[in-house]
């Protein structure tokens, strides 16, 4: 089967995008996938033709430090690199958040209380703490209204310093499993505080969230466990009423051999005195053992693709755009994800 | 005991560990999906087999994988394997875990029925119980402390193998307990409590500003619950801190061997040198690190740039040569073995000291005992 990259390639300049009224992007998935990964690509593949793009991250990681190797990122929006160039060359600017609880809080007490000292008192005596870790819900909706402010900023109107307004927030959010929890946090927190300024701001979250401007995509690998939360998770998310997205499928094998080739190889029926002559005429030091070798980890290879292409087809019944990345040899450095995010815009996502 | 001596990085002899009698408690630890609910059930199984009579505690197993090993109903209790092979004698039971049960437990185990009745019902302890981060490692740790006194008592298991929550990070499992715990006789729940049965000198300035922010932020309705909670709580403060330090003593005895699982990818090698470097500064005993889901090795030693030039050269006559297809994916899997090797070599380098096993990647999921055993023999037979 040829890679379905190409369903959704398109010519320069009516290049189509699945995406193009989302401005809140937000990646999840099962641990471990890939979600920092694709939710980096994603920045960069949006952040092109001069648009700005904000990545931002929530689980106090410094996953996005890492990736793009500068040092630990403050509760700041940072420039950190260039987006994926046009067709025209011209590439946008993505910059960074790191979005801690503890920081989202006092500057919301801050903004709606002018604490001044008694925010520091708050601090002394574990309120933060307590308010951030403890009470269901009240942390995410001060994870997510950072997030929300970035989204809705309005435009800058010229005056003075102001802060920078992004065409695509992209949200490296937490796991499928805590997804909804985190998202649909407003129900929770609706429940325990019914009035006051939490609630006002949970229900402008939410507006935003289930509006046609955030897309919720799912990161999978093609694995059992993986695909059946992604499906967990598709479920879940439309009965919460939050827009579904695409799905990633990442770290896909491979597609050095064909269909043909790949059934040949698995049922063992490649003659290997054809592959002895083509590796002597490509000026390889061949013998019996080699030729035996490379035949069965294609075979192994085989294999796994198999169970990949029963995994990709359970996928593929969600109905929802999928999008798919390769399993880069050489793991992921700064070029890796250029690289991915140029196959995301190749296929359409941004 | 665990390390065979032979030249480089010392190697964990696993069968060593789990035929050691001395040997009663395995944590298997690292951060999240890396493996550790398989390893530590392939781990339970293989001593099992081997003769001991074990008990797995797991958290989270792949819903097949909990199916064929029988634990798909929650109910809190380890239930026997079947298929598990008897000849040695030895013999498998596996739970998994269900917190808020686990946690319920514990509140009826502590206070009067009508005091449990009103906790359990509290929409704070209601929430604090099932979402609370931390309370899972908690409430693991609970758990390990009860089977660890069941099997003293009536010697029905001589190992129990301890499977950790999906954490982000390794280091919760220990930090988590003593969070909760110091949570819930922190300085913030004893003020809360105050007013509640105190002297009015304790209403201090400081206090009026942090509940009124607290009621502002939370709303009053929830600050009475938390209220309620915590007075209807406090006489069991004392012992949830008492348990705690009881379970985390047990971490550190002679008998428990931490298991450090990972995947050879460098966020979780990273993962499991903190865990390891913290297990060293607790004095917590450490067995090694298992390398979980290595990529197959090459079959040939044909590198991957003479793989490479070979399959440019066919492609330039046939641009759908098979054999070129053959060598790429040669050269695909020398790279990430290669990679690989890269990365274990980093982690050996930087920890000299501790013993490994690579447990190779399966062609598809482990759900079934086959599966389990199948890792457990790749993890004891390191070449
Ligand atoms: N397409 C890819 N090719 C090669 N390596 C990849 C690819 N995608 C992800 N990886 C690697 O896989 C590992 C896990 O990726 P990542 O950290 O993005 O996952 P995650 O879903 O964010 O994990 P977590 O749940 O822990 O946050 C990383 O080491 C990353 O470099
Ligand atoms: N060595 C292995 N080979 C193949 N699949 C594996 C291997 N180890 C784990 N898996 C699979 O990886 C997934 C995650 O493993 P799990 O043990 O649940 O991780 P954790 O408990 O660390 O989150 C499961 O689907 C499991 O079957
Ligand atoms: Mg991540
Ligand atoms: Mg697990």
């Amino acid at each position: 089967m040829p890679p379905r990259y190409a369903r959704h390639v398109s010519a320069h300049p009516d290049r189509t995008v699945d995406w193009p009224q989302v401005r809140l992007h937000v990646v999840t998935g099962k641990g471990g996938t890939g979600k920092s990964t694709v939710a980096a690509a994603l920045a960069l593949a949006l952040a092109s033709s001069g648009r700005n793009v904000l990545l931002c991250e929530v689980e106090g990681r410094q996953g996005i430090a890492r990736m793009f190797d500068t040092d630990p990122l403050p509760y700041e929006e940072r420039r950190i690199t260039k987006g994926a160039p046009d067709q025209d060359g011209r590439a946008g600017q993505v910059h960074a958040l790191h979005i801690d609880p503890e920081s989202a809080l006092l500057e919301y007490l801050a903004m709606y209380y002018k604490l001044g000292r008694a925010g520091k008192a708050l601090d002394r005596f574990g309120v933060i703490d307590f308010a951030t870790t403890v009470a269901p819900g009240v942390r995410d909706v001060l994870l997510t209204g950072k997030v929300y402010e970035a989204v809705q900023r309005p435009r800058a109107s010229g005056r003075g310093r102001e802060a920078i307004t992004y065409d695509a927030v992209v949200l490296d959010a937490p796991p499928t499993g805590r997804i909804s929890q985190f998202l649909g946090v407003n129900s929770e927190v609706a429940g325990l505080a019914k009035v006051g300024p939490i609630k006002t701001q949970a229900d402008k979250v939410m507006a935003l969230l289930r509006s046609a401007h955030t897309a919720v995509h799912l990161v999978t690998i093609l694995e059992e466990m993986p695909v059946q939360e992604t499906s967990d998770g598709i479920a879940e998310l439309r009965s919460a009423g939050l827009p579904v997205g695409g799905v990633v499928v990442n770290l896909v094998r491979p597609q050095a051999l064909g269909a043909s080739a790949l059934a040949q190889v698995h049922d063992d029926e490649v003659d290997p005195t054809a592959v002895a002559s083509d590796l002597k005429r490509a000026q390889v030091d061949v013998d019996q053992a080699l030729v035996t070798s490379l035949l069965d980890e294609a075979r192994d290879h085989a294999v796994r693709r198999r169970l990949e292409d029963e995994q990709r087809d359970l996928v593929a019944t969600e109905g929802v755009p999928i999008y798919e990345l390769p399993r880069l040899a050489g793991g992921i450095d700064h070029g890796a994800l250029v690289e991915l995010a140029q196959l995301l815009r190749r296929q359409g996502m941004a | 005991m665990t390390a065979r001596r032979r030249p480089g990085p010392p190697v964990l002899d696993v069968d060593a560990l789990l035929d050691d009698r001395g040997t009663e408690i395995i944590v298997c630890c690292g951060s999240g999906g890396v493996g550790k609910t398989t390893t530590s059930a392939a781990l339970a199984l293989r001593a099992a087999e081997r003769g001991r009579k074990v008990v797995v505690l797991t958290i989270d197993p792949a819903r097949r994988l909990a199916q064929s090993m029988g634990i798909e109903q929650l109910d809190n209790t380890p239930r026997p394997v079947t298929g598990v092979d008897p000849a040695a004698g030895g013999s498998l039971d596996a739970m998994m875990l269900d917190m808020k049960r686990t946690f319920d437990e514990v509140v009826e185990g502590q206070a009067s029925p009508e005091k449990a009745k009103q906790i359990l019902e509290n929409p704070f302890y209601i929430a604090l119980s099932s979402s609370f981060a931390g309370t899972q490692e908690y409430m693991a740790m609970e758990k390990l402390g009860q089977l660890h006194r069941e099997a003293l008592t009536d010697g029905t298991y001589d190992l129990i193998v301890v499977d950790t929550p999906p954490s982000r990070s390794a280091l919760d499992f220990l930090d988590a307990p003593e969070r909760l715990s110091s949570f819930l006789d922190g300085r913030l729940i004893r003020l809360l409590v105050a007013p509640a049965r105190g002297p009015a000198r304790l209403m201090t300035a400081g206090l009026s500003v942090v509940t009124s922010a607290l009621g502002k932020i939370l709303g009053g309705q929830m600050l009475r619950d938390v209220q309620t909670f915590v007075t209807a709580l406090d006489t069991l403060f004392g012992s949830f801190r008492q348990r705690a330090e009881k379970t985390f003593a047990l971490l550190q005895a002679d008998g428990t061997a931490f298991v450090v699982v990972a995947a050879p990818e460098p966020d979780a090698l990273r993962e499991a040198a903190y865990f390891v470097d913290r297990l060293t500064d607790d004095d917590m005993p450490l067995a090694g690190l298992v390398v979980n889901r290595a990529s197959p090795p090459a079959r040939t030693d044909l590198s991957a740039e003479a793989a490479i030039t070979a399959a440019e050269r066919l492609r330039a006559g046939d641009s759908s040569s098979l054999t070129a297809g053959l060598l790429q994916l040669h050269a695909d899997r020398v790279r990430i073995v290669e990679r690989e090797q890269h990365l274990r070599e980093r982690f050996a380098a930087s920890h000299p000291q501790v013993p490994s096993a690579v447990a190779a990647a399966m062609a598809s999921d482990v759900h079934d005992l086959e599966g389990l055993r199948a890792i457990g023999t790749s993890l004891a037979e390191q070449r």
